[in-house]
């Protein structure tokens, strides 16, 4: 199922935060979505999950208006791993996990056979199998993040969100998690802030800066060492990954600024 | 960047599968009877437990008893059954509650009595107390008063806090805290300007609690509140594990966690309410059980509103039995020996199995 952001206003507050955005991901494929800090980024993502309802335009997903949809019937449709994700009970992690079962049950009742061992197949796609019966307080961020990875599995939905999905994780995991989305017959809409990361698994890449759409496209078209300049303020030579052409983008530290000058 | 769960790993339930329900509500069910049996034994007249239970079962089956026994049955049937019942529906009910609540608001310090039932109870009771008003309701009145400004409370907390996008947790616990103070405030001010000293017990009551005023008559207005409040959070347990996650996770599970909550602030208040106009404010069970139950079962709300009524009820039997027993013939209030019982056990408890709570 196709995702498409169409003309999205959000504001918060009274301060505009994201302006008449415009995005489509048809299906089975990765968006990822690029840009600075408070460019928007997170609360583009909070409007397709329903966490904050756009002023003005809709999400799409296929044919259906998302916040048209009762609310049950959009976490079947789409499903997020958030940043905000302290838990406040000691919840194990296997109850965690089959709390994305929620919205398959209409009035709660217990995980069928079926369902449990849906719940099994997610804890081990992200390894975290191993950990079914611990504390959720007692994670390391990592280990949290990928239980939550689990739970939006568990979910089915047709469009996965992600905010910041590596976050916390150690490079296996980060790339395992890359692999999974990259494989995976889901629409993705992932926020990601390493951008080699986001040129190695998105098939497009829309980045965001002050609230606007600056460009969209394919990795190779957006990242190029001008927009890092212009959107990020860096310096940033981009080369192509030499065994699959991918663009990666190497940085060198700036020289700091001296107070003192060079005379 | 930190990692939030820098917490050193626990050696207690963490570690392995939590323990199954089933057997701990057998025993605690068990443990339920045999307490009731005592404490209703238990007193100025002691009475042996053996003919207690021929009473009660007397008493039941429409038996007959000796005529010389009568003074000891009207003891154990008019005055303290009623009121171990009393004391065993609110322990019930306050103990769920405390669930509720602690996950409406996310935060493990919550009771039934964070948002403003309490005060406004009491503000109530005072008021036709002093002013008089509910005439209609005789006896009850002043109930009647604490039952009204319970409510009136909730609903003042309610309006103050809902926005266009419904209830939020935090907003929640700060207008209930804040109407707390005010609701105390306007208590103290008419027990200012009352005429008597009356004023000043009815306040003591109302704050610290007692089962003294039990009786059949009011029994069953209480056994409906609870019964009826514990069901229907046992079968929407599934919604106080989604609201504990937070609002944003709240939202991608399909909960509309500012609906839930507005129908869960009405039930725990209305059931809150009913509690307290029969029997006073009762602190500090309705805060400690829900963590007790959580260190034994785990935090799944569908294990946790099975033992956590029994627990509470257990709890309050003794804590009734030792309030109108420890200085006798004098009586405790109810609401200082929770406290000073349940304050050493609490922290012994939360040292020893390794709890954690988050939320910060």
């Amino acid at each position: 199922m196709d995702l498409r952001l169409d003309r999205l206003g959000v504001a918060i507050g009274g301060a505009r935060i994201i302006r008449d955005l415009t995005l489509e991901a048809p299906s089975g494929t990765v968006l990822g979505l690029i840009g600075p800090n408070g460019s928007g980024k997170t609360t583009a993502l909070r409007s397709v999950y329903r966490s904050l309802r756009p002023d003005s335009g809709a999400v799409w997903t296929g044919d259906r208006d998302l916040w048209k949809l009762p609310r049950r019937e959009a976490a079947l449709t789409v499903a997020a791993v958030t940043q905000q994700h302290r838990a406040h009970l000691d919840f194990t992690v296997a109850e965690i996990v089959a709390m994305g079962r929620h919205p398959h049950h209409r009035h709660g009742g217990r995980l069928g056979e079926a369902e449990r061992r849906l719940c099994r197949e997610a804890m081990e796609r992200v390894d975290v199998a191993h950990l079914a019966d611990r504390g959720a307080l007692t994670l390391s961020g990592g280990e949290m993040q990928r239980v939550l990875v689990a739970r939006a599995l568990v979910q089915q939905p047709r469009v996965l969100v992600l905010d910041e999905p590596t976050n916390h994780l150690d490079l296996k995991h980060q790339l395992g998690l890359l692999s999974l989305i990259a494989g995976s017959d889901l629409t993705v809409l992932t926020v990601l802030h390493d951008l080699n990361l986001a040129a190695a698994v998105c098939d497009r890449i829309a980045v965001l800066s002050e609230g606007d759409l600056v460009a969209v496209g394919k990795p190779d078209e957006v990242l190029t060492a001008e927009l890092l300049k212009t959107v990020f303020g860096v310096d940033g030579e981009v080369v192509p990954h030499p065994r699959t052409g991918r663009p990666q983008i190497l940085f060198s530290i700036p020289e700091p600024a001296t107070t003192e000058g060079t005379r | 960047m930190a990692e939030p769960a820098a917490v050193e790993r626990p050696q207690g339930r963490a570690a392995g599968r939590p323990r199954p329900v089933a057997p701990v509500a057998a025993v605690l069910a068990v443990a339920l009877a045999v307490s009731a049996l005592v404490s209703i034994g238990a007193g100025a007249a002691s009475i042996p437990p053996a003919d207690t239970a021929s009473y009660l079962w007397a008493a039941l089956t429409g038996g007959t008893i000796p005529a010389e026994e009568a003074g000891r049955y009207q003891i154990v049937w008019q005055i303290r059954t009623p009121r171990v019942l009393l004391a065993a529906l609110v322990g019930a009910g306050l103990g769920a509650m405390g669930v509720a609540v602690q996950a409406m608001v996310r935060n493990a310090l919550a009771e039934p009595y964070l948002l403003g039932v309490s005060a406004g109870a009491a503000t109530g009771a005072v008021a036709v107390g002093v002013w008089g008003g509910l005439g209609a309701l005789g006896i009850y009145a002043v109930s009647g008063g604490a039952f009204v400004g319970a409510l009136a409370a909730a609903l003042v907390v309610y309006l103050a806090a809902v926005q266009r996008t419904g209830l939020s947790p935090l907003r929640l616990v700060l207008v209930g805290v804040a109407m707390s103070f005010a609701f105390q405030a306007a208590m103290s001010v008419i027990v200012y300007f009352a005429p008597d000293a009356e004023a000043a017990s009815t306040v003591l009551f109302w704050t610290m609690g007692g089962f003294g005023a039990a009786s059949w008559a009011t029994l069953p207005v209480v056994a409906v509140a609870v019964v009826a409040g514990i069901a229907v959070l046992a079968r929407n347990a599934r919604i106080l594990d989604v609201l504990s996650m937070g609002e944003e996770t709240a939202s991608s599970l399909g909960v509309d966690s500012g609906r839930q909550l507005a129908w869960l602030l009405a039930l725990t208040s209305l059931v809150t309410g009913v509690m307290v106009a029969v029997s006073g404010a009762i602190g500090f069970v309705g805060l400690i059980v829900p963590h007790v139950v959580r260190i034994v079962v785990g935090a799944d709300h569908g294990r946790v509103l099975a033992v956590a009524p029994l627990t509470g009820a257990v709890l309050m039997v003794w804590i009734d039995l030792a309030s109108r027993t420890l200085v006798a013939p004098r009586e405790l209030p109810v609401g200082a020996v929770t406290a000073l019982i349940g304050v050493p056990v609490f922290v012994y408890l939360l040292r020893r199995r390794g709890y954690l709570f988050g939320g910060s």
